[in-house]
């Protein structure tokens, strides 16, 4: 087994993973600190797809804040304009963005390094332009309030409610992930990283398994949009615009590439990080700014890293 | 077993293959050789798909394979290795040589993401396959470690042993010794003969005289795209074309 364990073994971080999170609640004490948790938990799975595709396969994408938020919007407009039942609106809606993303992969990723970071830039910005001029939709640059979420009957309305559904979401995510990056299908996925001809030259496919690693990511992305839109009732074009993009890239590169966890780490601390940085009102950016800098000099292989010297000298 | 037919490939206004034609007997190793820019690389991506051809055609057992893409080459029992290594570097040894047992194991999505009981039974199974090629070329100690830490020579057998992972009844080595020392040359030459022993046929590219004349069964001889001569190493060695290409004799 030792082909598929690797680096370190990560079923144990599942384990840790899950009583943090089970944790947390307990200094959790107003519902704005859940709110910023709730947001932290959906950063993450985002951050944990768009690693499938960045960090494992080596492929850029300057577009997921946009598949994120137009997949928010797709099933805002479902349920609050053709009054579908919220879970069957997410789930057309994933549906839709999975044709989508397919639909873009093959032309797309045969671009490579820069060029495909400019064809998904290019992407973001369309979307978001629809997004800020189809006001009978979408409401425009004001952006539009979103039904309540109900599941079998019941309304969620509580910030425990909504925290538990985004730890369960992510934690079968880490999983299902999990699996994923330690089987013959991650292997390939891993191998585009590195050489497209050396998966090429034993039989693999190159572009199909492309795509369907931003299918992956994409899915991914949506369901975590789709989710916030309804925990926050209000979605505008900024959840779908380069910046949020650049974000969830950042939250990948900081926590570190390739590395499951890093991601999770990366999209936590850069959530929290501008919560934390409120008392310094001006400078806040400034040492936003400077922190990520400081982390990619001296860990250029993300935080994560961190845990991979505290391991070898334990 | 497979023939080439006329085939060229042209780039711009240069013919780097211009027109060659040859036929590989099963279970031989058949050479190419030629003076640098020759055209012999060219030749391998153009049979092996990397490259589109501009005419001729290429067969193999009887059915025409002009073209196709690499990865459904292996599938028709064709592999090759890359002049300049196609090794994943952040990938170790053994991950690179379970890549190349790819063609034997599920991808599928559901399997994958609930981890079936057939997919970890294959690759258990894999597994050991691939630390017993490891064996059988001796870098089996460096299993574990990342390819990108390793010497050229490890690597350059590393590449050998992910294309006979793919089980291919016909290998096309592209420089296989270029840039080793005289002792990894050898393993490597030895390498070559077990695998054609098993009855695997070889298309060797080389510039390492020696071994060509000591391994092939036959060679063809490429100089300016061109295809110059043709015959086993005894004629190669004798004839007089060959020696001025490659000496530069009096005109």
């Amino acid at each position: 087994m030792r082909a598929l364990a690797r680096r370190w073994n990560l079923r144990p971080a599942l384990g840790v993973t899950a009583l943090i999170l089970a944790l947390v609640p307990w200094m959790l004490s107003n519902d704005f600190y859940y709110e910023i948790a709730i947001l932290a938990l959906f950063n993450a799975m985002i951050a944990v797809g768009l690693n499938l595709l960045m960090g494992y396969a080596g492929q850029i994408s300057l577009a997921h804040g946009a598949f994120a938020g137009l997949g928010g919007y797709i099933a805002a407009i479902l349920t609050g304009r053709y009054g579908l039942a919220p879970l069957f609106s997410i789930a057309v809606s994933l549906g839709i963005m999975a044709l989508l993303a397919y639909g873009l992969a093959r032309p797309i990723l045969r671009l490579r390094g820069h060029y495909l970071a400019m064809a998904t830039l290019g992407v973001g910005i369309i979307v978001s332009i629809i997004l800020n001029n189809e006001e009978e939709l979408t409401g425009g640059t004001d952006g539009m309030s979103v039904e309540s979420f109900s599941l079998f009957g019941h309304t969620f309305t509580e910030s425990w409610e909504w925290y538990l559904l985004a730890a369960l979401h992510l934690l079968v995510l880490l999983w299902l992930a999990q699996n994923l990056i330690e089987s013959p299908l991650g292997r390939i996925l891993r191998s585009l990283h590195d050489s497209e001809r050396a998966p090429a030259s034993v039989g693999v496919n190159v572009a199909r398994y492309k795509s369907l690693v931003f299918v992956i990511s994409v899915v991914v992305a949506a369901l975590a949009g789709s989710l916030y839109a309804f925990f926050s009732g209000f979605i505008s074009p900024q959840e779908a615009g380069f910046n949020r993009s650049i974000e969830l890239v950042v939250m990948v590169v900081l926590g570190g590439m390739g590395r499951l966890y890093g991601a999770v780490i990366g999209a936590v601390i850069l959530t929290l990080l501008p919560q934390l940085l409120t008392s310094f009102e001006d400078y806040q950016t400034l040492i936003y700014g400077a922190i990520i800098i400081g982390v990619m000099i001296f860990m250029p292989k993300g935080i994560v890293s961190l845990f991979d010297r505290w391991r070898r000298r334990g | 077993m497979l023939e080439i037919r006329n085939l060229t490939k042209r780039f711009g206004g240069l013919t780097a293959v211009d027109d060659i034609s040859f036929r590989v007997a099963k279970g031989h190793i058949h050479a190419v050789i030629g003076p640098n820019g020759a055209g012999k690389t060219t030749l391998v991506n153009t049979i092996s798909g990397v490259y589109r051809s501009d005419g001729g055609s290429v067969w193999l057992d009887g059915a025409d394979i002009t073209d196709t893409p690499t990865d459904q080459l292996v599938y028709r029992g064709i592999c090759r290795t890359f002049q300049n290594l196609e090794i994943c570097g952040g990938m170790t040894v053994l991950e690179n040589v379970m890549l190349g047992f790819d063609r034997y194991l599920s991808k599928g999505l559901w399997p994958t993401l609930l981890r079936s009981r057939r997919l970890l039974e294959d690759e258990r199974r894999y597994t050991e396959r691939a630390m017993h090629l490891l064996g059988l070329i001796g870098i089996r100690d460096y299993a574990h470690q990342e390819a990108r830490n390793l010497s050229y020579g490890i690597l350059k057998k590393l590449e050998i042993v992910r294309a006979l992972a793919t089980g291919p009844e016909l290998l096309l080595l592209d420089e296989p010794v270029a840039g080793l020392n005289p002792r990894e040359t050898a393993e490597v030459a030895e390498l070559i003969r077990t695998i054609v022993a098993d009855e695997v046929t070889v298309i060797l590219i080389e510039h390492d005289m020696r071994m060509v004349m000591d391994l092939s069964d036959r060679i063809t001889v490429m100089h300016f795209g061109k295809k110059l001569a043709e015959g086993t190493p005894e004629e190669i060695r004798n004839d007089p074309e060959v020696i001025e290409a490659y000496l530069g004799g009096r005109r």
